[in-house]
């Protein structure tokens, strides 16, 4: 068995990574105690790394294997040959046990899925953003041993060798991106069985259905078996994984002469042989349970947005005030065990792309969000004492990840949203804040049952689902204000003079602002329909060549169903596709609107030549357009109402759109960081936005469009009826000198529970100064804690690309504060 | 119906009173403090506002001016103020908003539909609708009926005022005032005079009978070091409200900043913030002392 212990932590003084905000940065170092001072020291020091060995274990095994087996069992088989050989991590000071690699923040490929070239592998080693560490000889050996194996017989390549030439045209103009061409379809979260089950458990449940199949009348029963043998050797595995660290433990704790620690390892130990076998009993045993299960779905495949344990306050509130109650665990304690594993989030930064440039690549964040209180599946408040212990942990820790956010029902109490508040109001970018009354009801008219809805909440960014019984798939982003771009060129796209979309009619000819918005109309729906065929034939290639056995396991009803999670397996199976830039679109068809069609300010051509040219010599027009135009944001019936047409007409194209498991595509609003990469590849827009610069994030106004303050904006936000679609994203930003006394966070919650009433789904807050960003922009060292929030997740900083660092800068500020 | 001149209305004002606010800024003001940040307040016509710096030099304002009062020069547009009529031409046609015109007439109405607007704010937070300024009693008419239909709405109503007003005006609009904001500026009136231009004894006095009504209200005092925050005026301010029955019994201290300064560049008009100072932090601590030893709560901001 290889083992490994970490390296001495580092002894910088905590404090030295530059705490941004004034008020913290004479306190203590982050973290509760020494152990965690250290172990997040740790982990903010460490680089994170490619590691071969995932690769290198799978490779061998499919030479070996691939043939001999299904597909589910070869792949369940697989999941448990780097189960029984990949190092197994014991760090100082931890009590939540386990890694993906074989350290802290190294991060396997997936060369399954799409294998990583040599140049690949060097850019990664060496590009300024989001860098990943690889030695010469791994690379060797990845070149070597890894690449002549893949090549050719990678899910990518399967992908990229089936798709139609009206796809690919639209896909490289920029039109849409295909999140499932590197990463598995993921952004799944649990419920509450694994505290309440075993793996065992479940390895007997899946012998029940075993024993069920009906050989005779159900055509699939054979292939029902090999998902179900898949899923029970996949549960072995997990457990052979947590056995290798129990064996690990005791093998240190038999050297260790600190007697306190050598208890720790043997506790851990003990831990690690009762979970994930059987149902947790402590609070550490369920924090360890989901750590377990977490890990091997991300070990598995790389799913997006790893995994997340959902509504976890509320599933680990009944082991805590037991364990409280009978006074064999202390509040300390249990804040301690915590933020051991918010660290070991911290640790798994997300696995790389291939051919990636730095403009494309987002961040390390792999998107865990953890949900702080909410409702319960019987609709009652579901804040808890273990919710205000994660919201210090987020305080007191800020690291990038886990993200999280808070739930603010119409029942959830004042106080957990003020002191959620006051989180915020740190400026490191979380938690951000949704509204459980309106994505129930997202769920509701999605089909789910009261009590599915109830338990479900947001994973990724904003997008929402039934945690522990949905496949709810992103299928990638819509950059909608490159289709009008399009309409306006009749089907070319300007940036490459290449044909991209179909020919809607010379905009010049047009007569009326209907005929430009019919054509609009009618290229939208003809990429929709490009990107749902495509994402359709992925889908089906998935649940063919990857499937997932594992994290069929975990999610309802794939067991009874014998079924996988890629196969309609889960109760609920959605896809979704993120539209961008509402707000671009908006303003651009209300400057046609309103300047070409009715104020004869001036001409179609006129306003065409000069986003042809990017408004060079045309300042005064460009002005004219940004100073005398209604846009969207300022609760401005006009531009609104265009906003809303708009929606509806996206929600046409999507909603309803048959997916592969007999549901369907539902819309989305979501943007993350594609905004900025849409922007680049796109010209000028005839709202004054000058080309390759980022167009509008989610739901988000333009930026600077919204000149009437934050109650205009969530007025604006609040005419979508935002139940129709699977999450909307509001980015609001204010300086952190207007959040500093108890009444302004009162007036911060306020404005919350207004959006809230009015029907928003989500909004999180940038609290910054311009100064700070400038400074950070010239000082990086000085900043390395420097967490913003950019729609819909937190980034360090340092670690973005100028074009994000200046979108930062440029949002407008709410003087108001 | 009567109609207003109103320079601002501000949505999501949080120091205008409790919870979530709209204020709505009437023009014209009978004081003219000399630190005053939104001159365009003080009077009550409107003004033409001009920003070099928003200025990219388009000419448009000159081609449409009637009365030839433009001019560019290397200091950016100016104006010819014998010939300017005011009358908003150049505003209009101006692609940056370089040049503004401060002040709309507006009716009742339409401030009605602005401030209702905003009513789910106001349920959500305990806030409200605040008439600011300038000087909204100067406004008395359009004030109470504005008053008036707020009322019939629920809506929390705050005036922000000087009281620098006919008793009989004040005592009117208590009637139909959940909260007043009014500012004290100095205690001695030969300094109030120098300082505001007026007289604080109607001032004093109108404050005395709004304790005497019942009324409540907040106290607002712009501190300014070398004007203001010196420890007798504080003292003496401090006295005389220490012996006011009044709710809340709260002062909000404004620290002085000089970003009217800006302000009074795009007016045209000079200023001069000689002598006056940003209170320091000590200062402030200080001045909040001293109204807690009167048995009155100070804050910073309000």
């Amino acid at each position: 068995m290889n083992t490994k212990q970490s390296s001495i932590a580092p002894q910088r003084d905590a404090n030295s990574e530059g705490n941004y905000y004034s008020e913290k940065s004479n306190r203590s170092k982050p973290g509760m105690n020494e152990r965690i001072q250290r172990l997040r020291q740790l982990t903010v020091d460490t680089e994170p790394s490619l590691s071969i060995e995932r690769a290198l274990i799978e490779t061998e095994f499919y030479k070996e294997n691939y043939g001999k087996y299904s597909i589910p069992v070869l792949r369940a088989l697989n999941y448990l040959e780097i189960c029984k050989k990949k190092t197994i991590y014991l760090g100082d000071d931890e009590l939540i046990v386990g890694e993906r690699g074989e350290k802290p923040k190294a991060v396997p490929t997936f060369p399954e899925l799409t294998c990583h070239s040599v140049e690949d592998l060097h850019v990664l080693n060496t590009r300024d953003l989001q860098r990943y560490t690889i030695s010469q000889e791994d690379i060797d050996t990845y070149e070597r041993e890894v690449i002549p194996y893949w090549q050719g017989r990678t899910q990518r390549e399967r992908i990229f060798n089936h798709v139609p030439e009206e796809w690919k045209a639209a896909y490289e103009a920029g039109l849409f991106t295909e999140f499932m061409e590197q990463r598995a379809p993921g952004h799944t979260t649990l419920d509450g069985k694994i505290y309440q089950m075993g793996l065992n458990d479940f390895k007997a449940r899946i012998a029940e259905e075993i024993d069920r199949l009906d050989f005779m009348n159900d055509i699939e029963a054979t292939d029902k078996l090999e998902q179900l043998k898949a899923m029970d050797i996949s549960c072995d595995a997990t457990i052979l994984f947590a056995a290798r660290h129990a064996d690990l433990a005791e093998e240190l704790a038999a050297k260790e002469n600190n007697e306190k620690r050598k208890a720790e390892l043997l506790k851990i130990a003990e831990v690690c042989r009762w979970v994930p076998a059987n149902a947790p009993r402590t609070f550490w045993e369920a924090i360890q349970m989901y750590w377990f299960v977490h890990l091997g779905t991300v070990t598995e495949l790389n799913g997006w947005d790893a995994m997340n344990p959902g509504h976890f306050d509320q599933h680990l509130a009944p082991f805590f005030e037991k364990e409280s109650a009978e006074g064999t665990l202390t509040r300390d304690e249990a804040k301690e065990l915590l933020s051991c594993f918010w660290i070991k989030v911290n640790n798994h930064p997300a696995p790389p792309k291939v051919g990636i440039t730095a403009r494309e690549s987002g961040t390390y964040n792999d998107f865990t969000n953890i949900n702080i209180g909410g409702v319960t599946a019987n609709g009652l408040d579901g804040v808890n004492e273990v919710s205000y212990i994660m919201l210090e942990i987020i305080e007191d820790l800020h690291i990038l990840q886990p993200g999280s956010s808070i739930h603010v029902s119409s029942k959830t109490p004042d106080r957990f949203l003020k002191e959620g508040c006051k989180v915020i109001r740190q400026g490191h970018g979380y938690p951000s804040v949704f509204n459980p009354d309106i994505y129930i009801q997202e769920l509701l008219r999605q089909g789910k049952s009261l009590k599915d809805a109830r338990e479900g909440g947001c994973s990724g960014c904003i997008e929402v689902g039934a945690f522990g019984k949905e496949a709810y798939l992103l299928t990638g982003y819509l950059n909608v204000p490159k289709i009008l771009e399009v309409t306006l060129n009749n089907g070319i796209d300007p940036v490459t003079g290449k044909k991209a979309g179909i020919e809607t009619g010379d905009p010049r000819d047009f007569t009326s602002y209907e005929e430009l918005y019919e054509a609009f109309v009618k290229q939208l729906n003809f990429v929709v329909d490009q990107k749902v065929r495509v994402s359709n034939y992925i889908d089906q290639m998935f649940a063919k060549y990857a499937p997932a056995p594992f994290l069929s396991v975990v999610i309802d009803d794939c067991i009874s169903k014998g079924k996988d999670y890629y196969n309609g397996g889960p109760r609920y199976n959605t896809n979704y596709i993120q539209c961008t830039g509402l707000g671009t679109v908006t303003d651009s068809l209300s400057v046609l609107k309103h300047h070409v069609f009715e104020k004869n300010t001036f001409n179609m051509d006129k306003i065409l030549t000069a986003v042809a040219k990017d408004f060079e010599g045309e300042e005064i027009l460009r002005q004219t357009i940004l100073n005398n135009t209604p846009f969207f944001g300022n609760d401005d019936p006009y531009a609104d109402t265009i906003a809303l047409g708009v929606y509806a007409d996206l929600l046409t194209a999507i909603d309803g759109k048959p997916n592969t498991k007999g549901e369907q595509f539902y819309l989305n609003m979501l943007s993350t960081t594609c905004h900025v990469y849409f922007g680049k590849v796109m010209g000028a827009t005839p709202n004054g936005r000058l080309a390759g610069k980022s167009i509008s994030d989610g739901t988000s106004p333009s930026h600077g469009a919204d000149t009437h303050g934050p109650s205009a904006v969530v007025k604006s936000l609040t005419k979508l009826d935002q139940t129709m679609s699977g999450g909307t994203l509001l980015n609001l930003r204010f300086l952190p000198s207007l959040l500093k006394r108890d009444q302004d966070i009162a007036k911060l919650s306020q404005l919350i529970r207004s959006y809230f009433a009015l029907g928003g789904h989500h909004v999180q807050f940038n609290i910054v100064d311009t100064a700070t960003l400038y400074a950070a922009q010239q000082n990086p060292d000085d900043y390395k804690d420097l967490l913003v929030r950019m729609a819909g997740y937190s980034d360090y900083f340092n670690d973005m690309n100028a074009d994000l660092q200046q979108e930062v800068i440029d949002r407008t500020e709410n003087e108001s504060f | 119906m009567s109609n207003s001149l109103i320079f601002d209305i501000k949505r999501y004002a949080i120091n205008d009173g409790p919870g979530i606010r709209l204020t709505i800024f009437f023009k014209g003001c009978p004081l003219s403090c000399v630190w005053c940040h939104n001159p365009e307040s003080i009077s009550p016509q409107t003004q033409k506002m001009y920003s070099k710096q928003k200025c990219i030099g388009a000419q448009k304002c000159i081609e449409v001016c009637p009365n030839d009062a433009l001019q560019l020069t290397p200091d950016g547009v100016i104006t010819d103020w014998d010939k300017c009529a005011v009358c908003g031409k150049c505003a209009e046609v101006c692609p940056t908003k370089a040049i503004e015109i401060s002040g709309e007439q507006m009716d009742i109405n339409q401030l009605l539909k602005t401030i209702e607007s905003e009513s789910l704010f106001f349920d959500q937070s305990g806030g409200g609708v605040t008439f600011s300024g300038g000087e909204p009693l100067m406004h008395y008419k359009t004030l109470l009926e504005l008053l008036e239909k707020c009322g019939q709405r629920h809506i929390h109503r705050v005036v922000d005022t000087s009281l620098f007003s006919r008793s009989e005006i004040v005592k009117q609009v208590a009637e139909k005032t959940e909260l007043f904001l009014v500012d004290l500026k100095h205690m001695d009136d030969e300094k109030h005079k120098k300082y505001t231009g007026v007289s604080n004894q109607l001032i004093l006095k109108n404050i005395q009978l709004l304790s005497d009504l019942g009324s409540d209200f907040w106290i607002r005092i712009p501190l300014i070091e070398g004007i203001n925050a010196d420890e007798e005026n504080i003292k003496a301010s401090a006295e005389f409200l220490s012996k006011l029955k009044w709710p809340s019994k709260l002062v909000n201290l404004l620290p002085y900043h000089d970003i009217g300064k800006n302000k009074h560049l795009k007016l045209g008009s000079t200023y001069d913030g000689e002598g006056m100072h940003e209170p320091s932090a000590e200062l402030i601590e200080r001045c909040i002392q001293i109204f807690k030893n009167n048995g009155i709560e100070a804050i910073v901001g309000g």
